[in-house]
């Protein structure tokens, strides 16, 4: 009897290593890492689910793997293993890294060319892609999942507060939120990701340099200039609104999001991509979609405003077939019809302009105010050098630096000129820390 | 001295089998690891590891310098000394309270010793949502005492709020171990005191307390371990070091520079430095303290 149930164990072993070799032999397996949680997950497996359907030589299988640092971590911690993914999705405050790691990573135009793949740097939208260029404009990652910052507005606020039109300097935003400050609010603006949105997207449109070296794009022994007059007078004026409640800090993150949902706060600025959300949390009043608010003084012509989000990267050291594959899921990726439904599900930006050009043309803008603005905001003008983006390394550590002098200022502990002189002190030593590791 | 007196075995190999299991499971799971980092913190490593070199001390020298640094270890012994002695008197309390109650006790034991099963992550997090400035029921309850509770700002707030998670958490290990502690105080001893008249406060502090102190102090070892090692997780999932690095503590230092900075060579130095440190502190311990401790 034993030998009986232990013979049939053996047998389905068998009849399940052969299936699992069978099917693995017909399709050859492509590992794509991610950090989209939630709804976003499951388009991320729509999207893969569809590409498996298209073809019958490769299988894209995408695995959730935390919240973007975990993901990037793992992904690194992985290749040491030598057990990486083929594709990984890396934030961008991580490109500064990957770029540097030239024995880990394919960049994707060699891959594309290697593998015969049509891939156009002209075709995609310049402000998306630049981030993500090296200066002879070859595309190191294909981009993903990209958004700017936006400002979310309470039209009912704007309207008690006795203005029709929402602000486009922070000297309206200033005069808008004193006005309403006297009636129910208690806050005038709160915003999400501060040194995102308040320091690197504000040198962006201020055409302000972040850093010399063309904000890095010049060479990783760049410097950050974060005592610049112009964050200097910002950062201050926000200190001293927060007195008087103009300006309310709410956390690092989106944490400051329930005091716009909740009417506390008339305006919020965060990510584009945060509009879905904002869509189902507000239920109290109509809200709308504008650009950031510039300082007048400071910039005539408001730059181009700049990405945060995500690019898949490849890494290295797969077998050679696989890459083909790797590279059919990319190009799958950037077609119009995945990029159009992609844009317009979850309020990332189009990687290319066929895309944005087809979801215009399908009239989605004019059912759903608000969802153009990031992407005017980001392809007006002509960019600067200080509008292209980012490349720094440590970068994600900076941030962490700039997010804790931040707190300093608003804790009252430091001015804005001691907390922004300190933070430019403290991410040039990080810079240099990643330069010994990077030799 | 006498083979009459000790067992001989004449099989030689036996007791290394015997021990083998014992011996690997250490190996493999703390010399190995431990190994691994000496190594790595005397070494520089590009992030995906493809290429390191041999820097001596660099590591170490550049956190010693760092002036974040030697302020990481100031919050941690705050942290470590707040932790430990917060936690240690509630469960103090509670198990004298708990040694006293003659009617479901069991009740009272099994919910006391209940938060132990939650993961630190968990604990951080219900206390994160408790206080919460935006959203918090406990930050609403002192904003209407008046006291604008504010830990994304405050240092002080942010501290006290990780202590309180940690504390919380660690009641429960001390609260079963104190109350085992008490039942093994001869009942005889207590009642031969009420009897010659002690009040309950006379007969805790005069007899029972020092009765105690093996459990007592065997307890602030295995605290001052927990708040240095094993909080990682709270911090991460509250305040994340913040505000401005008040809650810096050194394990999450390490893990950010580890994994948020991908500088393995910095974050293996200083889990070198925390071992001797910690190591120092328990041989401290053995040394000085144990020997006020009456068995």
């Amino acid at each position: 009897m034993k030998y009986i149930t232990i013979n049939c164990f053996l047998v389905r072993c068998i009849c399940l290593v052969f299936v699992l070799f069978s099917h693995s032999s017909a399709k050859q397996t492509i590992v794509w890492w991610h950090a989209m949680g939630g709804s976003l997950n499951e388009k991320v497996n729509t999207i893969a689910q569809e590409f498996n359907e298209s073809q019958n030589d490769f299988h894209i299988h995408a695995v959730y793997k935390g919240n973007y640092t975990e993901t990037m971590t793992a992904a690194v911690a992985a290749f040491r293993a030598r057990k990486h993914p083929h594709i990984v999705q890396i934030f961008e405050v991580g490109t500064a890294t990957m770029m540097a790691a030239h024995r880990a990573v394919y960049p994707v135009f060699e891959l594309m060319n290697d593998a015969g793949e049509p891939l156009k740097s002209e075709d995609f939208l310049a402000a998306v892609t630049a981030y993500y260029t090296d200066p002879d404009g070859n595309m190191f990652s294909m981009p993903f999942n990209s958004s700017t910052p936006v400002l979310y507005y309470n039209r009912e606020a704007l309207q008690e507060a006795g203005f029709d039109k929402p602000p486009r300097t922070w000297g309206e935003l200033e005069k808008i939120s004193r006005a309403g400050l006297k009636r129910n609010y208690s806050c005038g603006v709160t915003v999400g990701w501060q040194s995102w949105t308040q320091l690197e997207n504000f040198g962006a449109v201020h055409d302000v340099p972040f850093a010399n070296l063309s904000n890095g794009f010049e060479g990783l022994d760049s410097e950050v200039q974060l005592n610049h007059p112009a964050f200097i007078k910002h950062i201050g004026k926000l200190a001293s609104w927060q007195k008087d409640k103009v300006f309310v800090f709410g956390g690092r993150r989106s944490d400051s999001a329930p005091k716009f949902y909740n009417g506390q706060c008339m305006f919020y600025i965060n990510s584009s991509a945060s509009y879905s959300s904002v869509k189902a949390n507000v239920t109290k009043f109509n809200f709308g979609v504008s650009f950031l608010p510039h300082w007048q003084d400071l910039v005539q012509e408001p730059k181009n405003s700049i990405i945060g989000g995500a690019s898949l990267w490849v890494l290295r050291e797969h077998a050679l077939s696989e890459y083909k594959g790797v590279a059919k899921f990319l190009s799958f990726l950037s077609s119009r019809r995945i990029q159009s439904r992609w844009h317009r599900e979850t309020g990332y930006l189009p990687v290319t302009h066929e895309a944005y050009q087809f979801t215009k043309s399908q009239g989605f803008y004019e059912q759903n105010p608000g969802t153009e603005t990031a992407i005017l905001q980001m392809t007006r003008g002509e960019p600067s050098i200080n509008s292209k983006g980012l490349r720094l390394g440590n970068f994600v550590q900076i941030r962490d630096v700039i997010n804790e002098e931040l707190e300093s200022i608003w804790a009252g502990n430091k001015t804005a000129d001691q907390g922004l002189k300190a933070a430019t002190e403290r991410a040039n030593k990080l810079i240099k820390k990643f330069l010994r590791r990077n030799f | 001295m006498q083979s009459g007196q000790t067992v001989a075995y004449k099989n030689k190999i036996l007791p290394y089998l015997l021990l083998a299991p014992q011996l690997i499971i250490t190996l493999i799971f703390f010399i190995w690891p431990a190994a691994e980092a000496l190594f790595q913190s005397v070494m520089v490593e590009n992030t995906f590891g493809t290429a390191s070199k041999f820097v001596w001390f660099e590591n170490f020298s550049y956190i010693l310098e760092d002036s974040h640094y030697i302020n990481s270890i100031q919050i941690t012994a705050i942290f470590a000394a707040a932790t430990t002695l917060t936690s240690m008197s509630f469960s103090l309390l509670l198990a004298v309270m708990a040694d006293r109650v003659i009617k479901g006790s069991t009740f009272y034991k099994t919910f006391l010793i209940w938060p132990y099963a939650v993961a630190p992550a968990i604990a951080g997090i219900l206390w994160y949502f408790m206080f919460n400035p935006s959203i918090g029921i406990l930050a609403y309850f002192l904003q209407n005492l008046g006291y604008e509770w504010n830990h994304q700002l405050n240092g002080s707030d942010a501290m006290v709020l990780i202590v309180l998670a940690a504390a919380w958490k660690q009641i429960s290990y001390n609260f079963l171990f104190f109350l085992a502690g008490l039942q093994s105080i001869p009942r005889s001893l207590i009642e031969a005191a009420a009897l010659d008249g002690a009040s309950p406060f006379k007969r805790f502090w005069d007899i029972v307390f020092p009765l105690l102190s093996p459990t007592t102090f065997f307890l602030m070892v295995v605290n001052v371990v927990y708040a240095f090692f094993d909080t990682f997780g709270i911090v991460h999932a509250t305040t994340a070091g913040g505000p401005a690095s008040a809650t810096s503590i050194m394990v999450y230092k390490v893990f950010n520079d580890g994994f948020v900075g991908l500088d393995y060579g910095s974050s293996a130095a200083q889990s070198v430095i925390l071992l001797l440190i910690v190591g120092f502190f328990t041989i401290i311990q053995f040394r000085y303290v144990e020997r006020k401790v009456e068995y």
